[in-house]
């Protein structure tokens, strides 16, 4: 028999514990942990309408979980993602709401600015890092409040619609990503066009990172460092331009979720979808396709839990806390190693 | 100007305490050689602990006796909840990182889920916090007696003793010095005796306990409603270690110099010598200064030189 890849065994233990702790949670509040997970799951899959749903809460957890992943290539861990997601939102939103051109063009605008905006807000750790070796991981901290603030005043400032002073205007519906067909193949579900950038993403970053030159030396970089300074490699230039790529990622992220599963911009929010991201990338172990299943599994597990929580009352961050429980796992996931280890000597040695 | 200043002191005092707390906690475990991400995490537990406490014990228990039992909720949940990433840092070798993430979004989660299933909107109000008193006699004392001892929480007086306690434990003891040991070169204090684990378990367990009170107090002065967030004190926190140079004074100069500017962009709309300045820019200025201050340590950092390095028996 072939043996399963390491990283599939990690992957799935880590979700087995993740679905017990959360199991174990339901029980703990007196519900039923079978009715819980089932009406999760009919929550997420029971109708065309909430498949398209599922999709749709995926896509934004495809992009941020591949700049997340994307960053980890090079040895960097971006947990920026949420304040480059605002950024690019942030853009996108702006361009949406003021420019007047012909549909397509509008879109591409779009998109162009949400991945300049989260890659502008990438390049700053990524430049802190390269030239004053500054910890990416609090310059991301950081970074994440400034987005935070940014919006918060921007918005209300700016793009403040008749009403509300905590969202902004809602997009025109060219400036959109639902598209009417999407719309109506799914009967009317939050699918939108975001999939088409999320999936070319996925193969725009395999192909970067499997076939060009850059990809191996990003990796080269994230492998040793001063091994590749040593084989020639601009280490600083890779960091930066990696920093930039994870941010513009999760720039699109912004868009898909923003102008895509949302119409309009709220303020006061950091989105859970940037640290969901860490989730993603950590389960489909930093390779884009193992992204795309992680996704699709927490996309499963959030789409869900608001039928859930109609049907029997569990409170909805039950998806919250078996994803917390998950990259707990895999982030120990040497405790999985050691068990996997003595069950298979056991295996052997007990004949 | 002074009025000002005297009028707002108190507010940036009440901002400073559970931020100098927390900061405090990080420092232990830092210095003990593990990083810990997972304040902000850690800080949502004692608020939640806090809260619940005193919601249950405040119509049973005589007046002015939950509000410190609360508090010690919070210090213990918050130890108790911190043993997860002392547990996956120390004897997994997990990257320190990714777990204090997962702390931080599990105890998002796991707060919000119980107080959901407790009072059903996931908020926990409690009736009474602990209350501003001014000291008799040193109130009157000019200036001093103004900024310190007017309208002060007694938590601001136990937070500033744990300040002292702690800085006394780390670098007037055998047991501050062996912690330190750890964070700067475990091994070599490995050789020479020490318990390392013991140690970087001890450093954790009181980051914990301290950003735990640190939550339970942000509960019972300001506060009085749980909300299931923080809203960043606790990278801010952590943001005060790198800042003071991971020195408890230096830790108390950036906490305070924090807590004043959440306090001016807090209040700058009220207050015409403020409203001038853009509100966004008051808002991020004490993340931009943290950036900066990255940038200018960066070449002289104080940093512990074994953090975040897992330790294995044996090593050199």
């Amino acid at each position: 028999m072939k043996r399963m890849p390491e990283a599939l065994i990690m992957a799935i233990s880590a979700i087995v514990l993740g679905i017990l702790a959360g199991a174990l949670l339901m029980v703990s509040i007196g519900s039923n942990p079978i009715a819980g997970y089932y009406h999760l799951m009919r929550g997420s899959l029971m109708s065309v309408m909430r498949i398209g749903n599922t999709i749709a809460t995926s896509i934004t957890l495809i992009l941020t979980g591949l700049s997340v992943a994307f960053a980890f290539k090079t040895g960097l861990f971006n947990i920026g993602a949420s304040g480059q997601m605002l950024m690019g939102g942030l853009c996108a939103v702006i361009i949406g709401l003021n420019v007047v051109i012909p549909r397509p063009l509008l879109l591409l605008l779009m998109i162009a600015a949400a991945f300049a905006g989260g890659a502008a807000w990438g390049s700053v750790p990524g430049f802190l890092k390269a030239k004053f070796n500054v910890h990416e991981v609090v310059a991301t901290i950081m970074m994440n409040w400034i987005a935070y603030w940014v919006v918060y005043y921007v918005v209300p400032t700016y793009l403040k619609g008749a009403f509300l002073e905590t969202e902004s205007r809602i997009l025109p519906a060219q400036a959109s990503l639902r598209a009417p067909w999407l719309t109506n193949l799914f009967n009317g579900s939050y699918i939108n066009l975001g999939i088409v950038i999320a999936l070319v993403a996925v193969f725009v970053i395999r192909f970067i990172l499997n076939r060009l030159a850059l990809g191996f030396e990003l990796k080269a970089v994230g492998f040793n460092r001063h091994a590749a300074l040593y084989a020639g490699i601009h280490v600083n230039r890779n960091i930066i331009l990696s920093m930039v790529i994870a941010g513009g990622l999760a720039g699109l992220a912004g868009v898909t979720f923003y102008a895509g599963y949302a119409v309009n911009m709220q303020i006061g929010v950091l989105p859970i979808q940037g640290f969901d991201g860490i989730a993603v990338a950590l389960l489909g172990a930093n390779n884009p396709l193992g992204v795309l299943g992680a996704a699709l599994f927490f996309g499963l597990l959030h789409s869900g839990k608001g039928f859930m929580n109609a049907m029997t009352g569990i409170p909805p961050e039950i998806s919250d806390a078996i994803i917390a429980t998950i990259i707990y796992f895999t982030a120990t996931s040497l405790i999985i190693q050691r068990v996997w280890v003595r069950f298979s000597r056991f295996k052997k040695g007990g004949k | 100007m002074w009025d000002i200043v005297a009028q707002i002191f108190p507010y940036a005092i009440a901002y400073t305490i559970p931020l100098l707390i927390t900061a405090l906690g990080g420092l232990f475990s830092e210095r003990s050689g593990v990083i810990n991400i997972g304040l902000e995490g850690l800080m949502v537990i004692g608020y939640f602990c806090t809260a619940i406490t005193v919601r249950y014990l405040e119509p049973v228990m005589p007046p002015g006796t939950a509000v410190p039992i609360g508090l010690l909720a919070g210090f213990v949940g918050g130890m108790i909840f911190s043993l997860l990433h002392a547990l996956a840092s120390i004897n997994l070798n997990a990257n320190q990182v990714i777990s204090g993430t997962a702390i931080n979004m599990m105890a998002g989660a796991l707060t919000v889920y119980l107080a959901r299933t407790i009072t059903g909107s996931g908020n926990i109000l409690i009736r009474t916090g602990l209350f501003r008193r001014t000291v008799p006699v040193l109130s009157q004392i000019p200036i001093i007696g103004r900024l310190f001892f007017t309208q002060v929480y007694s938590s601001t007086w136990l937070v500033l003793a744990i300040l002292l306690i702690s800085w006394f434990l780390l670098y007037k003891t055998a047991f501050g010095l062996r912690l330190r040991s750890c964070g700067e070169h475990p091994g070599a204090a490995a050789s020479a005796g020490i318990n390392v684990y013991l140690m970087r378990y001890l450093g954790v367990m009181i980051s914990g306990a301290y950003a735990g009170l640190g939550g339970g107090i942000i509960m019972v002065t300001y506060s009085g409603e749980f909300g299931g967030t923080v809203a960043g004190l606790g990278f801010l926190a952590l943001a005060s270690l790198i800042f003071g140079q991971w020195k408890p004074f230096g830790v108390l100069g950036a906490t305070f110099f924090f807590g004043f500017a959440i306090t001016i962009a807090n209040v700058s709309q009220v207050i015409p010598e403020f409203a001038v300045i853009p509100p966004l820019i008051l808002r991020v200025f004490p993340y931009v200064v943290t950036l900066l201050a990255l940038v200018v340590f960066s070449k002289s950092s104080q940093a512990p030189k074994a953090i975040g390095q897992p330790y294995y028996p044996g090593q050199g």
